[in-house]
Order: structure tokens, then sequence, then C-alpha cells
């Protein structure tokens, strides 16, 4: 907390008594909030009058962050990855600092609006993270099977290390667009792969990504979903992540979201890194294309 | 440069490039989900409905469509006696829960559920219901309680697809998410006069 208001005071350039004490009044103020959106999700009863509540409340707490972003809770993790991303570790006592996201080692600012990206050291496309697990591999000397076998965070625990160095960088290119070029022989097989793996439906509910997500306007149960199919709504939503979700009071990945997805679809565990996610995450990023990217953002 | 584009396109539209994309599908998700235990396996496969589904964008052609139906009208199992309506009042409690499947669902805790509330409005009292599905409300009051809709209705919910090939609805009897008997309480909650989802309570 005490570094998101070192962040933003430095942001703003607001020094003087007055204005901190006021911001952090406010910071206070949009937390109280969170936790009545949180508790008011947790305990609400399956009705539509307490849903549509919930949904003002959270809209409330949205407009908040809006006029005060920095006090958006997801910050807390951005903050926490960018401290991860300077600090040596791993067999090789080494830090994320020489990492190359695509725009060259170390840089970081609008590294994320250009990714997935094709590597050539790797001969992979990547996405943000399974670009970071590489980096964690070979700077740090981590393995990534061992990573990956417990790769997101289970209910009421902060984001992984990944997931918050992901935040951090994300949160660097906030206010830029999505321009992943996905050009490349590479990337276009990638694509084309995302494009048929979101409509292939199987396992016992015969579920595809399309089954939830073709459509406008629908929702499963109260939650609304997103038609990821289009592009106009594909790039309203899909610059948020990695996002704070108020339900659970954590930040979640992109690939934490496809993970979860696919539970939902009665899949196995989806491997972290793996082809097939990172050519739906390149898949829904081109759908996202010139979408403005608010991430961390702020998801029910 | 359009010259190329068209060409991608017309590679596109043919069924060779279809079949090579969905090979690399199958290699893909294969590989994606390294921890499935060995009985799984077929969950990461699609078996033939679902491959022609998925590369219709489930709008099957029509031919394709009378070959869905066909087969998968085969794989519904009737009641042996024929009594296709159950207890709604189970049936209310299946439609309400989302259990069973997952992969945190094992070593079942209880009997799976139908979700039919996660896509379908049913009662009137339940209002946190999806809309995927068309409305169910007043379902067997609006079809004159029939004997005839009472036996189509435990079809669509054994096989969605032997009415409406491609439909977005889990076979939640040809692939054993529910039995028979789970079945036929659904079919009560939609189809008995005495179902809140009629009587409008």
């Amino acid at each position: 907390m005490q570094q998101t208001g070192l962040r933003a005071a430095g942001r703003s350039g607001a020094s003087n008594t007055t204005t901190e004490s006021r911001r952090i009044f406010r910071e206070a103020q949009v937390r109280r909030l969170g936790l009545f959106v949180a508790l008011a999700i947790a305990l609400a009863p399956a009705a539509l009058a307490q849903d549509a509540e919930t949904e003002k409340a959270i809209e409330k707490y949205r407009a908040m962050l809006r006029e005060d972003p920095w006090s958006n809770p997801g910050f807390l993790d951005a903050d926490r990855g960018e401290a991860l991303w300077t600090t040596k570790g791993g067999p090789k006592n080494a830090s994320f600092e020489q990492c190359d996201l695509g725009k060259g080692p170390g840089k970081v600012e609008g590294a994320f609006a250009e990714l997935p990206r094709y590597f050539a050291d790797t001969n992979r496309v990547m996405d943000l993270e399974t670009r970071l697990l590489w980096c964690r591999e070979t700077l740090q000397g981590l393995s990534t099977a061992d990573y990956v076998k417990r790769p997101h965070p289970g209910s009421g625990a902060p984001v992984k290390e990944i997931g918050a160095i992901a935040t951090y960088v994300a949160s660097k290119s906030a206010g830029q667009k999505f321009a992943a070029k996905l050009d490349a022989p590479q990337e276009r097989e990638v694509l084309a792969l995302g494009e048929t793996l979101f409509n292939r439906r199987s396992g016992p509910f015969d579920f595809a990504c399309a089954t939830c997500h073709a459509n406008s306007g629908l929702r499963i149960r109260l939650q609304g979903l997103p038609w990821l199919a289009e592009k106009k709504e594909a790039s309203k939503v899909v610059g948020e992540w990695p996002a704070y979700r108020v339900s659970t009071t954590h930040v979640m990945t992109m690939q934490h979201r496809l993970f979860d997805c696919y539970w939902q679809m009665r899949m196995p565990e989806l491997q972290m890194g793996s082809d097939a996610s990172v050519a739906l995450i390149a898949f829904l990023t081109k759908q996202a294309e010139g979408g403005e990217i608010a991430a961390p953002g702020l998801k029910r | 440069m359009h010259f190329i584009l068209a060409i991608a396109f017309a590679l596109a539209a043919t069924p060779a490039f279809a079949q090579q994309n969905s090979a690399a599908a199958d290699t893909a998700v294969k590989a994606a989900f390294p921890a499935a235990p060995a009985d799984w396996a077929p969950r990461l496969t699609s078996d033939e409905t679902m491959q022609q589904c998925s590369a219709s964008r489930n709008s099957p052609s029509k031919d394709v469509a009378q070959a869905i139906q066909k087969r998968e009208q085969a794989t519904i199992v009737y009641p042996p006696d024929n009594n296709f309506m159950g207890d709604w009042q189970k049936g209310e409690r299946l439609a309400q829960s989302g259990y069973g499947l997952r992969f945190t669902d094992y070593p079942p805790r209880q009997a799976n559920g139908g979700n039919c509330y996660a896509c379908h409005q049913l009662t009137k009292a339940e209002v946190s219901y999806g809309t995927l599905g068309p409305s169910l409300s007043e379902y067997g009051k609006l079809r004159d309680f029939k004997p005839d809709a009472v036996k189509a209705t435990y079809e669509k919910i054994y096989n969605s697809h032997a009415a409406f090939p491609c439909s977005t609805m889990p076979r939640l009897g040809a692939n054993k998410i529910l039995t028979i008997e789970q079945i036929k309480d659904a079919v009560a909650l939609l189809m008995s006069p005495e179902s809140p989802v009629n009587t409008g309570k």
C-alpha cells in the first residue's frame, strides 16, 4: 500500500501533505468500497435485485478508480512484480532485468502491447507469461517444468511470482493500444491454431470457447459473457487482463483465466505456456487489435 | 499482396486446409493437458459430430445436419417402461446444480447436476438464470402437456443433437452426464402440470 502511495505521489507530482492525506483518504475509501463489493458478492443470494446492486457497486468502484487509477489494488501486485523483476534469485543469482520481452533486454515499457510475438531465440511464438517463464529459466536457472506443476494461486491466495511480474509488465503498456503484428509465418500459423481451438468442441459437455463467447449480450446465470469472436467486444475486454477480481480480492492473469475456462469446460488442467494456451492468447489479442490496454483491469 | 491474400483465403476454404488445421489442433490439445489421467483421453478428442459442428461453426449443411440427427438419435436409450416422467422436485435440484466432471470434482462427492439454470430460465422463483439457451418457462403448458411432447423432451435432454444438430447444449444422456432417472426428473420439471415451471409459482 505504501508502495502504491509513493508511486501515485510520484506520478502526480503531489508532494505536499494536504494532497497526500487526501489521497490516502481516497485510497482507504476505495478499499472500503472494494471490501463492500467483495462481501456483497460473497454473501449475495442468487437474486436479481442483489446482483444489480453488486453491479452498481462495482461500477461505482470503477468510477472511483478512473478518478484515481493508482488506487486499483491490482497495483500492489504490479509493485510486487516490479520488485521481483529486479530481485536476484535462483541458482544463477540473477534478476529478470536482462529479460528480452521483444524490444530488447530489460525493455519493459510498451513490450506487452506487442505480445504475443515470435522469438527467434526459442523458435516459438510466446505470450507474456510464457516468455517470463523462459526468462526465469534461462536467467535465474529455475525450472519451468517445476513451476507449471502449480502455476496458479489457490483460492484466496495472491497471484504467483510470474503473474505478479506479468501484472507489472502489462501495466507498463497501460493506455497503449494492442499492436502485436502477428504477421510472421510462425505467428500466422499460431493464429490459425488459436482460431481453430476457439471453435473446437470436445470434452463431456461438447464445449468450445465459442459455446459461450460467440454471441452478444448472453450470460451464464447472471454473469455476462463477452463476445470474443467479435473484434469490437473483444477489444473492450481483453486489454483488462491481468485483472484485479473483486470477488476473490486478487489478481488473475490471462493464462489463469484460460485454465479456469477449461476447468469449467470439464477439460483437464491447461498447461501454462503450452502451444494451445499461447495460440488462444494470440487469437484473443488479434481479436482485440487496436483495443486499449487497461491492465491491471477490474473484474467481478 | 491481394493476390497472396486471395490464395490464402482460397486455401483456407479447402477441406484439406481445414483438416490440416484440425490435425494441428489435435496435436496441440494433446500436449496442452499433460496432467490428464489416461481415462480422460476421450475428452481431448472430438467425435465425428463435434468435428462436423466445429468445422461448420455449428451451422452444418442440410446433408450433414441430417447425418448428425440420424447418428445422435441412435444413441438415445429409453426408460424400459417408457415412463418419461420422474419427480419434478428432484428435477429442480439437479437443474440448480453444476456439480460434476470438473477435475476438482473427483472423487465424486455427490450426483452430477444438469446445471439447466446456467443457460435457461425455468421457474419464476429462480431469477438467477442464464440466457445462452431459450427460456423454458411454462414449457409443458405451452405444449398442452401432450404425451408426444413428454417423449420429445426426454429425447432433447438425452441428446439435443437428435432434435437440433450442432446445438450448444451438452448431450446429457449420451455423454453420461445424467442418468436415465435424472433425465426423467428433469422432464418432470419441464412437463409436469404441478411443476412450478408450469404453475408459475
